[in-house]
């Protein structure tokens, strides 16, 4: 897989939250995602980084614009030290919160995305990387 | 502080979300469409969405929040003219938005209230169908 840009965001307040999603619209639109896939992208960062700043305080966002073989596609990569998943099975689950949320953000954006991974250790911070691809 | 117009339309408010909600301005329209229900006894609420180019589980939340609310204070709560991408992607986040009601635009949705409103009407015994 290629990395053609990438660029990263820190989050630390709601309004980056919103700086998030209008980056991610731009990098989206640039690799040719359909109406509904940029949509769907640009919700699943939204959900994620708001899950940075609500459970971790805060984090980093990085960006990239990712080409393989012929396809393009956008591929967001969400850090925080924050307090870390305990069980990320459940954190995975509709309605499952430890905050108040509705819990749909770790799930929805796994919905949301062509591909999806999360890496959690307690005590030192969560890492989720998501990517949807033009189809 | 920002803050989101509210207009008086017949008996109704209309509250139309241009801008990228974030959580303060999320909260004073919440405060400052309970307190204006209260002061013009409105009996709905129009909220019109079709400038959101997303809406994520913060901003369904906050939808959520303001019908309950505004069900408690005796208004109708009717969310329009969401885009259809936006609504594809709603439930595929699985928001529902159970508790508030749609319409395609703005005259539906006035439309909505109205028929609610005679509904109630024709409840309270007043006018005979």
């Amino acid at each position: 897989m290629a990395i053609s840009s990438s660029e990263s965001l820190d989050i630390r307040t709601s309004k980056d939250v919103i700086r998030v999603r209008q980056e991610v619209r731009t990098r989206a639109v640039e690799a040719g995602l359909s109406l509904v896939d940029q949509t769907k992208i640009i919700t699943a960062a939204s959900e994620l980084a708001r899950n940075a700043l609500d459970y971790a305080g805060g984090g980093a966002v990085l960006i990239e614009a990712v080409e393989e073989g012929n396809r393009r596609g956008v591929r967001l990569t969400f850090a925080d030290n924050g307090p870390g998943i305990p069980d990320i099975e459940l954190a995975l689950k509709d309605g499952y919160t430890t905050g108040k949320g509705l819990g749909l953000g770790l799930g929805g954006a796994r919905r949301l995305s062509n591909e999806f991974s999360i890496q959690s250790k307690v005590g030192e911070g969560t890492k989720v990387t998501i990517a949807r691809w033009k189809t | 502080m920002d803050r989101i117009p509210i207009l008086k339309l017949g008996s109704a408010l209309l509250v139309t979300i241009q801008v990228d909600m974030h959580d303060r301005l999320a909260t004073a329209l919440e405060e400052d469409l309970t307190a204006k229900i209260v002061a013009t006894s409105a009996k709905g609420v129009l909220i019109d969405i079709s400038a959101l180019e997303i809406v994520d589980s913060f901003i369904g939340r906050m939808l959520d929040n303001i019908a309950a609310v505004s069900r408690i204070l005796d208004a109708v709560t009717v969310v329009v003219g969401m885009r259809p991408a936006v609504a594809i992607t709603l439930v595929e986040l699985g928001l529902s938005l159970s508790g508030v009601n749609t319409a395609l635009n703005v005259d539906r949705g006035m439309e909505l209230i109205q028929r609610r409103l005679a509904e109630a009407e024709g409840v309270d015994g007043n006018i005979e169908q």
